[in-house]
């Protein structure tokens, strides 16, 4: 019982920050949702047994990601970032996302997956998962996050070079 | 009791959300951050499978591991668009989506 109502406030948590990032007229107030519904899907993590990643989902989201959107924000002036406009064809939006809503539960609700009670899945099992079978896809998603990350210091620096 | 289609449903909700934002805002910092909604509507999807289908514990380790990969992408990708959001706003002085159409000819 005392799961279901740690799962529900989890997900309160989640779809609340969910939404104020797309209604908020403040860009700052978004980013604090944000941040909110980030922890909030550390806590379901969490509640799907999953320890590492909920760790790795506070470190990485809360801890970089909110923080490099709060510096974007203060990098580019935003002149109107306390009353935002929504585009102009917000209706069609609705209407995409109610239509995406109920495809998803529908097809959800309709289909039959054998489920079983969760057991824990220890660090030291994906660890040796992670660093046998899948280490050259590991070794490559470093090399990946490298060269993105020099791709973004190259993009932004003020160039004396080149323009 | 917590059950799979728990999470199903809250990751549908949260990845229907994530569209609304990139479909409504203006602002392309707002669009990052309902991309980054997205991507974790669908990390949560794959963690509840992870925990609570009876796959074999091969496939289960699996489903975290893809997140693993999910997560590391991501942040590569979110540097790269922070990036790109700044040479924008330095190039053009707007970061609103609908006030950029160079490509449009």
């Amino acid at each position: 019982m005392s799961e279901l109502i740690f799962f529900y406030v989890a997900n309160i948590l989640t779809l609340g920050g969910a939404i104020t990032v797309v209604i908020a007229k403040n860009i700052v107030y978004a980013a604090l949702g944000l941040f909110v519904s980030l922890i909030g899907v550390a806590g379901l993590f969490l509640m799907g047994l999953a320890q590492f990643l909920a760790l790795a989902q506070i470190l990485v989201y809360g801890g970089a990601i909110v923080i490099v959107i709060l510096f974007a924000l203060m990098l580019t002036k935003i002149e109107d970032f306390r009353e935002l406009r929504d585009q102009t064809h917000r209706p069609i939006a609705i209407l995409a996302s109610v239509f995406i809503f109920v495809l998803l539960a529908a097809s959800i609700l309709l289909t039959e997956i054998r489920t079983t009670q969760p057991s824990e899945i220890s660090i030291e099992k994906i660890g040796e998962m992670l660093f046998n079978q899948w280490a050259i896809p590991f070794e490559v998603a470093s090399i990946i996050l490298l060269i993105a990350l020099i791709g973004a210091i190259v993009m932004v620096r003020v160039g004396q070079t080149d323009d | 009791m917590i059950d799979l289609v728990h999470f199903q449903l809250a990751s549908a909700a949260l990845f229907s959300i994530g569209i609304y934002g990139v479909l409504a805002r203006r602002s392309s910092i707002l669009v990052l951050m309902s991309i980054e909604l997205m991507l974790n509507a669908v990390n949560v999807n794959l963690i509840g499978y992870s925990s609570f289908t009876d796959f074999g514990m091969d496939h289960r380790i699996l489903g975290q591991i893809f997140v693993i990969f999910i997560i590391t992408v991501a942040a590569a990708e979110f540097a790269l668009a922070v990036a790109i959001i700044l040479r924008l706003y330095r190039n053009l002085s707007t970061v609103n989506i609908d006030e950029i159409s160079s490509l449009k000819g």
